[in-house]
C-alpha cells in the first residue's frame, strides 16, 4: 500500500514543563499542598542548625570567660543549662523536621507516580483516538519512545529535580534571612560567591545540559542504525555484508562516544569546581570574617548583635550549607533540560488532532415484529439495523443488509496527489466482489476509505443508502469485518486473540470460528493448544498460521460485511481452497470484498473490478473479463502463455 | 564475567587507573581542608594576629585549587572511561552479533537483542561509572573521614560507632527490601510497554474491530498496577532520607551539646570550638559516604541482570564457522543433497527434513512446491550454509558446502529470503549490497532483468530514491523485485528465490522468469512457490511435504502421478473453481 509521505512536525518546539506542573498541581492540590508546607518545614529545620550553633559558640565564648575567673566547676554550672535548653529545643525542631520530610517523601512517591501513570493513561487514550493518518506518518519507534523516554525523563523531573529545586530555593530563602539576621556585612560576601556559582552554572551546566540532549539523539540513531541491521540480519549474512555493516556501526557508535564524553565530562566536572568555589568561600569568609572581627567593625545587623565569633563561626556554617544547596540544585540542570525535551514531545502527542467523528446514525440489534416492521432490541438477535434519528425527533430503523455504493469517489493522501480518480462500485448484499490490479493499483485505498481510515475528498459512499459520514465511525466499523495482510496478533492465548472479535464469544464459538477458517488443525497441535501464548506479535507462528487465526478472529466478529485484504497471501492454494470454502459458508448472503493477487483467490467472485492506477478499467465477473479480452484476460492467461 | 566485562576497557584502561586515582587525591584533600580550617576558626577565635589566619586561608586556599584540579581531572577521565568502555562494549555486542549464524540469530529475539545493545549497555555504563568514581571515593572518604574525626578528638568519635551501624543497616535493609520488587517491576514495566506497542503497530486492528476502549481499559488496568507497585517501592526508598537526617541531626546534637561542654570544662584545652565545626563537616562526610554506598549497591545490583544478558551474547559462540583451509572457489552451479537430516536444535525430536536426496545440475532451473511447513524455506537455506545439516551431506559445485570459506559460498549461492528487507539509503546503495563496485550500468541491468527498472525509472529520483527503513515507502512487489536485482548483482552460480514473487503480479512474474530463463541461463535458479505457475517451466519441480520429498519431476510428469501436485494445480486452475461455486 503506497503510504503517504513522511510530514514533520512543522511545531516550533515550546516549553511544556509549564504545562506539566501546572497539571501536576490541578490534579495533586492537597498532596503537593501538603509537599509544600513539608519541604518548607524541612529546611528550616536543616538550615536554623546554624542559629543552633550560633548560640551554643556564645554559650560557650560566656562559659570561657567563667572559667577563666572561677574556675570549670562554675563555667560548666553557668552553660549547662542554657546548653540543655536549647539541646531541647533542637530536638524538637529536629523531630519535626524529619516527621516532615518523611511527610514529604511518602506524599511525592504518590503524586509521582500517581502523574506518571495519569500522562501514560491519557497518551494512550489520545493515541487511540488518533487517526490512522498519525500512525501512517510516524515512525514506530518515535510514537513508542513517548512511553518509554520521555516518561522517564517527567519521572526524573518530577520525582528528584522538583523537589530538590524547590528545596534549594526554601534553604536558600531560609537561610539569606538568618544571615541577614546575623550580618549584613557577611551576607554580601555570600553574594560574590553566589553571583561565581551562577557562572559556572550557567556555562558547565548550560553545556552539560546540551550534550545530554545530544547524547539522546545519538543514542537514538544507534538505537535505530541498530535496530535496522539486526533486523535485516539475516540478510547481513546472506550478502556478507558483515563488514560493512560493522564499519557503519563504528561511525554511529564513535559519535554517540563523543557525546557522551562531552556530556558527563561536564557533569563530572561540575560537582568539584562547585564544591570546591565552596571551600574557597570557606576561606574567604573566615578571612574576612577574622579581619572584620579584629577590626571591631560595627555590625549591620537585625538581631544588633556585635560582629564577633559567635556570629562568625555560625556564617562559615552557612557558608558551607548554602554553597552545597546551589550545588545539589545545580546537578538538576540535566534533569530540566530534558524533562523540558521530553515534556514537549509528549504534548505533541497530546495535542494531535483526533480522528473527529460527526456520525449520529447507530447500529443497534433489531427483531421483526409481526408486520415485517423492525424493532429495536437489547438482546443479540443477528439482526441488525441503522437506527437513524432524525431532525423532527423521530428515528428510523434501516436493516443492515451489507449493499455498500461508491459513487465517484477521489482520494489522495495528500490533497495535491490524488491516488483514486471516479471510482464507482456497486455491491448488492451477498456479493462477492473483487479487486485485482497490480501493487500502488489502489485497491487497498478502497477499503481504507469504506471503514474511513481515510476521508475521501469528492464523491460520495454509501452503505444500505446511507451517507457512511453520518454512520457513527464506531458502528461502521463494528458492521465491517477486515483482515489485512500483515496479521497484527496480541499478547495472550490463542483464544484471547481469536476472541478479540467479538469479546462476548463463548468458547465453542471461538473455536467453531477457528475450525471455518481452518485454523483448528494446527492450533490443537501447538504446545498447549488453544491456551498456547503468543508473543510478540505471534512470532513462533508461521505467517499463514498467523492469517489463519486472524480471519478466525474475524469470523468470530460475524459482521454483515467482510474486508479480506490479500487475507490468504501466505497460505498455500490448497489449504486455502478450504478456508475459502468456510468462509463463503459463513458469508453466505453478506456482502464481501476481496483483494488478492492470486487470481484464483478472486475467481468465483460475483463482480471483479480490475483497477489500474487508481481507475476501474474492466468489471464484471470472472466469465465476462475473460470474454472481453481486456486486462483481466491478459493477467489470468499471462499466468498460463508459457505453456 | 567481570572479567569478561572489564575486557571491554581496552583502550581506556589509562582513564580508568587515573579515574579512582584522582578521586582519591580529591578525598584526601576534602578531608584535610575541614582540618585547615579548624585551625582557622581557632585562630580567629582566639584573636590572635592575622598572619595565622592568612597562613591557614593560604594553605587552605592551595588545597581547595588543588582539590577542584584532581576532581575536574577525575570527572574527566571518569566520562572517558566511561563513554569509551559503553562504547567498546556496544562495539563487542555488535560484532558477535554480526559473526552471529542464523542458529545464533533464531535464539535472540531482534527486540531482544536491541535492548542488550542499547538499555542494557547504558545500565552497566552507570554502574561503571559508579564503580570506579563513587565507589572508590565513599569508602575512601569513610575510611579518611573517621580517622580524621578519631584523631580531632577520640571521645567525639564514640558517636560515630552508634550512628555509623544504624545508619547503614538502616540504608541496606531498604536496599534489601527495595531490590526484588525493582526487579520484577521491569519485568512489568517492559511488559505494559510491549503492549502499547502491539497497540501502536496494530491500530488498524484495533481500530477496525472498534477495541479502543477495550485496549484503554487494559492499559489503564495494567498502568494502574504498575502504579501501584511503583508507589509502594518508592515508599520504601522515601525512608531513605529520613534515616539519613536522624543520624545528621543526632550527631549534630551530640558534637554540638558534648562538645561544648568539652570545650567548657576543659577550658578549650581538650577541645575547641574549630574542633566541633570540623567534627560537624566531618560526620556529614561521613554519613553522605554511607548514602552513596546504599545508592551503589542498589545500581549495581541493578545492573547486573543487564550484565548478565550482554554476556549471554558475548559468550554465544557462532553455530557455524570457517573451516581451516577453506576451499576458495566453487566450481558450477550443481548441488548435491546426499541423504540429508536437519532439525532446527539438537534436542529436538523430529527432524525437519529427513533423507532429502536431491541432484541439480548446473544451469538447471528447479521449482520448489510444498504447503506450508512443508521445510521449503529450510531445505534451501541449507545450501548457502545458513544452517549446517544435522545428518548426511550436502555438496555445492562436487565440494561439500562446510569445506567452503563462507564468503565464496555465499557470494555464489545467492538467496532471496522470503522475509526480505531492504535499509534504509538510495535504491544505488542497497542494490550495492549485491556488488559494491557495480556500476550505474550493471545496475540498470539487472533491475531490468528483476522486472524493476521501470518502476524504479517512474520514481521522480529514479535510481537514487531514498528508501526508508524496512522498505516501507515501496509496495510489496517492488520490494520484491528490488531485493531480486541486488542478489543478481552478485553475479551468482546459484541464485534462490524463496517465495519471491508472492507480491508480484503473474505477468510479471512470468517476466522475470523468462529473463531469467534468456539472460542467466548458467545460472542454478531455485524457485520456492505457491503458484504453478511460477515453477510450471521449471527443469525439475520438487514437491515437499512434511519435509519429505513427496515427488520429483516435470510439470507434465508430477501431473500424472504426483497427488499434492494435481490438488495444487487444480484449485488454482478454472476448473476447480466452478467446482467450488456449484
Amino acid at each position: 500500500m503506497p503510504r503517504p509521505p513522511y510530514v514533520k512536525d512543522p511545531n516550533a518546539p515550546k516549553p511544556q514543563v509549564g504545562r506539566i506542573i501546572g497539571e501536576l498541581f490541578k490534579n495533586y492540590k492537597g498532596r503537593l499542598t501538603l509537599v509544600l508546607v513539608c519541604l518548607l518545614i524541612s529546611s528550616i529545620a536543616g538550615s536554623i542548625a546554624s542559629v543552633f550553633m550560633n548560640r551554643v559558640v556564645a554559650i560557650i565564648e560566656e562559659a570561657l570567660l567563667i572559667y577563666k575567673e572561677q574556675g570549670a566547676e562554675a563555667a560548666m554550672q553557668y552553660a549547662h543549662p542554657p546548653l540543655m535548653k536549647l539541646f531541647i529545643i533542637m530536638l524538637t525542631i529536629y523531630i519535626v523536621g524529619i516527621i516532615a520530610s518523611t511527610t514529604q517523601q511518602l506524599n511525592m512517591a504518590v503524586v509521582t507516580q500517581g502523574h506518571l501513570a495519569h500522562m501514560r493513561e491519557k497518551m494512550f487514550r489520545h493515541m487511540e483516538k488518533l487517526p490512522i493518518k498519525y500512525f501512517d506518518q510516524h515512525k514506530h519507534g518515535d510514537i513508542m519512545s513517548h512511553y518509554t523516554n520521555d516518561i522517564d525523563t517527567l519521572r526524573q523531573l518530577i520525582s528528584q529535580a522538583l523537589p530538590q529545586m524547590l528545596n534549594a530555593v526554601l534553604t536558600l530563602v531560609v537561610l539569606l534571612g538568618i544571615m541577614i539576621y546575623l550580618s549584613v556585612w557577611l551576607t554580601l560576601l555570600v553574594f560574590v560567591g553566589v553571583f561565581a556559582m551562577m557562572m559556572v552554572t550557567k556555562k558547565i551546566g548550560g553545556n552539560s545540559a546540551k550534550f545530554f540532549i545530544r547524547q539522546q539523539k545519538a543514542l537514538g540513531k544507534t538505537e535505530g542504525y541498530i535496530e535496522e541491521m539486526i533486523e535485516g540480519q539475516k540478510v547481513v549474512k546472506v550478502f556478507c555484508h558483515e563488514e560493512k555493516s560493522k564499519a557503519g556501526f563504528d561511525e554511529v557508535n564513535d559519535a554517540l562516544f563523543g557525546d557522551a564524553f562531552s556530556a558527563n565530562k561536564y557533569a563530572n566536572i561540575l560537582m568539584p569546581i562547585m564544591g570546591n568555589i565552596g571551600n574557597i568561600m570557606y576561606i574567604l569568609m573566615s578571612f574576612v570574617g577574622g579581619v572584620l572581627v579584629i577590626l571591631g567593625v560595627p555590625n549591620l545587623s537585625l538581631s544588633g548583635q556585635p560582629l564577633d565569633i559567635a556570629v562568625v563561626v555560625p556564617f562559615l556554617g552557612m557558608t558551607r550549607h548554602f554553597c552545597n544547596t546551589i550545588t545539589q540544585g545545580s546537578q538538576q540542570i540535566n534533569a530540566v533540560a530534558m524533562a523540558m525535551a521530553g515534556a514537549q514531545r509528549i504534548y505533541s502527542l497530546i495535542d494531535e488532532e483526533p480522528e473527529v467523528d460527526d456520525g449520529y446514525v447507530t447500529l443497534v440489534n433489531a427483531k421483526i415484529g409481526n408486520n415485517g416492521e423492525l424493532i429495536e432490541c437489547a438482546e443479540k438477535t443477528n439482526v441488525w439495523a441503522w437506527k437513524h434519528p432524525h431532525q423532527d425527533g423521530t428515528t428510523t430503523l434501516t436493516r443492515v443488509e451489507g449493499k455498500v455504493e461508491l459513487n465517484e469517489v477521489d482520494f489522495g493522501y495528500v490533497p495535491e496527489k490524488i491516488v483514486l480518480h471516479e471510482v464507482s462500485i456497486y455491491a448488492n448484499p451477498g456479493q462477492k466482489v473483487a479487486f485485482v490490479g497490480a501493487t500502488g493499483a489502489g485497491k487497498t485505498t478502497i477499503t481504507n476509505l469504506i471503514n474511513r481510515f481515510y476521508d475521501i475528498a469528492d464523491g460520495k459512499i454509501r452503505y444500505d443508502g446511507i451517507n457512511i459520514n453520518k454512520i457513527k465511525k464506531d458502528d461502521l466499523r463494528r458492521s465491517l469485518g477486515i483482515v489485512l495482510q500483515d496479521v497484527n496478533l496480541f499478547t495472550g492465548t490463542v483464544m484471547d486473540n481469536i476472541r478479540y472479535g467479538n469479546l462476548n464469544a463463548t468458547e465453542e464459538e471461538c473455536i467453531a470460528a477457528a475450525r471455518l477458517a481452518n485454523a483448528h488443525d494446527f492450533i490443537t497441535r501447538l504446545p498447549e493448544g488453544y491456551n498456547t501464548m503468543l508473543k510478540g506479535n505471534g512470532a513462533n507462528l508461521s505467517q499463514g498460521q498467523r492469517q489463519l487465526i486472524s480471519i478466525a478472529r474475524a469470523a468470530v466478529a460475524d459482521p454483515p460485511v467482510m474486508i479480506l485484504d490479500e487475507a490468504t497471501s501466505s497460505i498455500d492454494t490448497r489449504t486455502e481452497a478450504l478456508v475459502q470454502r468456510g468462509m463463503d459458508g459463513l458469508m453466505f448472503g453478506r456482502t464481501v470484498f476481496v483483494i488478492a493477487h492470486r487470481l484464483s483467490t478472486v475467481r468465483n467472485s460475483d463482480v471483479i473490478m480490475v483497477l489500474e492506477q487508481g481507475r476501474i478499467i474492466e468489471r464484471g465477473n470472472h466469465d465476462k473479463l475473460i470474454a472481453d479480452k481486456g486486462k483481466y484476460y491478459q493477467l489470468y492467461t499471462g499466468a498460463f502463455e508459457l505453456e | 564475567m567481570i572479567k569478561k566485562l572489564a575486557s571491554c576497557v581496552r583502550e581506556y584502561k589509562r582513564d580508568t587507573i587515573l579515574t579512582p586515582l584522582f578521586v582519591a587525591l580529591e578525598v584526601v584533600l576534602e578531608c584535610l581542608i575541614p582540618f585547615a580550617s579548624r585551625n582557622l576558626v581557632n585562630a580567629l577565635e582566639q584573636g590572635t594576629e592575622m598572619s595565622v589566619v592568612l597562613k591557614y586561608g593560604l594553605l587552605m586556599f592551595i588545597m581547595a585549587c588543588a582539590s577542584l584540579a584532581c576532581g575536574a581531572l577525575s570527572g574527566y577521565y571518569c566520562a572517558r572511561a566511561s563513554a569509551g568502555f559503553a562504547k567498546n562494549l556496544r562495539k563487542d555486542l555488535f560484532y558477535k552479533v554480526q559473526d552471529f549464524s542464523f542458529a545464533n540469530i533464531d535464539k535472540f529475539s531482534t527486540s531482544s537483542l536491541v535492548t542488550r545493545l542499547t538499555t542494557d549497555v547504558t545500565n552497566v555504563q552507570n554502574a561503571f561509572m559508579m564503580v570506579i568514581r563513587i565507589a572508590v571515593r565513599c569508602p575512601f572518604m569513610l575510611v579518611f573521614a573517621l580517622t580524621m574525626a578519631i584523631i580531632m578528638s577520640p571521645s567525639l568519635a564514640m558517636i560515630y560507632l552508634l550512628i555509623v551501624p544504624v545508619l547503614g543497616f538502616g540504608l541496606m535493609f531498604i536496599a534489601k527490601l527495595a531490590m526484588p520488587i525493582f526487579r520484577t517491576l521491569f519485568k512489568k514495566y517492559d511488559a505494559l510497554n510491549e503492549s502499547v506497542q502491539e497497540n501502536v503497530s496494530g491500530i488498524r486492528v484495533v481500530k477496525s474491530f472498534v477495541r479502543e476502549e477495550y485496549e484503554i481499559e487494559k492499559f489503564n488496568k495494567a498502568s494502574q498496577i504498575l502504579k501501584g507497585d511503583f508507589t509502594n517501592v518508592e515508599k520504601i526508598l522515601a525512608f531513605n532520607a529520613p534515616i539519613m537526617q536522624f543520624c545528621i541531626y543526632v550527631t549534630m546534637l551530640f558534637v554540638s551539646f558534648f562538645g561544648a561542654k568539652m570545650v567548657v570544662g576543659s577550658g578549650s584545652a581538650n577541645l575547641n570550638v574549630g574542633d566541633m565545626q570540623s567534627m560537624l563537616t566531618y560526620s556529614m562526610q561521613i554519613m553522605m559516604s554511607l548514602m552513596m554506598i546504599s545508592m551503589i549497591f542498589v545500581m549495581v545490583t541493578m545492573s547486573i541482570e543487564s550484565a548478565k544478558r550482554i554476556c549471554e551474547v558475548l559468550d554465544d559462540v557462532s553455530t557455524i564457522k570457517n573451516p581451516e583451509n577453506p576451499v576458495t572457489d566453487v566450481k558450477d552451479g550443481s548441488i548435491d543433497f546426499n541423504g540429508v537430516k536437519f532439525a532446527y536444535s539438537v534436542e529436538a525430536d523430529k527432524n525437519v527434513l529427513e533423507n532429502i536426496d536431491i541432484h541439480i545440475r548446473s544451469g538447471q532451473t528447479i521449482g520448489i512446491i510444498g504447503g506450508t511447513g512443508s521445510s521449503k524455506t529450510s531445505l534451501i537455506q541449507l545450501i548457502p550454509r545458513l544452517y549446517d545439516v544435522t545428518g548426511g551431506e550436502l555438496k555445492v559445485g562436487g565440494v561439500d558446502v562446510r569445506n567452503y570459506d563462507l564468503e565464496t559460498l555465499r557470494s555464489q549461492v545467492s538467496v532471496v529470503l522470503q522475509k526480505n528487507v531492504l535499509f534504509s539509503g538510495t535504491i544505488k546503495d542497497n542494490l550495492r549490497w549485491g556488488d559494491e563496485n557495480a556500476t550505474d550500468e550493471e545496475m540498470i541491468r539487472v533491475c531490468k532483468l528483476a522486472q524493476a527498472d521501470e518502476f524504479i525509472e517512474k520514481f521522480p529520483d529514479k535510481y537514487d530514491t531514498h528508501i526508508e527503513q524496512g522498505g516501507t515507502n515501496v509496495s510489496g512487489g517492488q520490494k520484491q523485485r528490488l531485493c531480486i536485482a541486488r542478489a543478481l548483482l552478485k553475479k551468482p552460480k546459484i541464485l534462490i528465490l524463496d517465495d519471491s514473487t508472492s507480491a508480484v503480479d503473474t505477468a510479471t512474474d512470468a517476466k522475470i522468469r523468462k529473463a531469467f530463463a534468456d539472460e542467466i541461463p548458467d545460472t542454478t535458479k531455485i524457485i520456492i512457490a505457491q503458484r504453478i505457475s511460477s515453477v510450471q517451466d521449471a527443469d525439475q519441480i520438487i514437491v515437499l511435504d512434511g519435509g519429505r520429498v513427496n515427488g520429483i519431476g516435470t510439470h507434465a510428469e508430477l501431473l500424472k502421478n504426483n497427488n499434492i501436485y494435481k490438488e495444487v494445480y487444480t484449485s488454482q486452475t478454472k476448473e476447480s473453481a466452478e467446482k467450488e461455486v456449484s
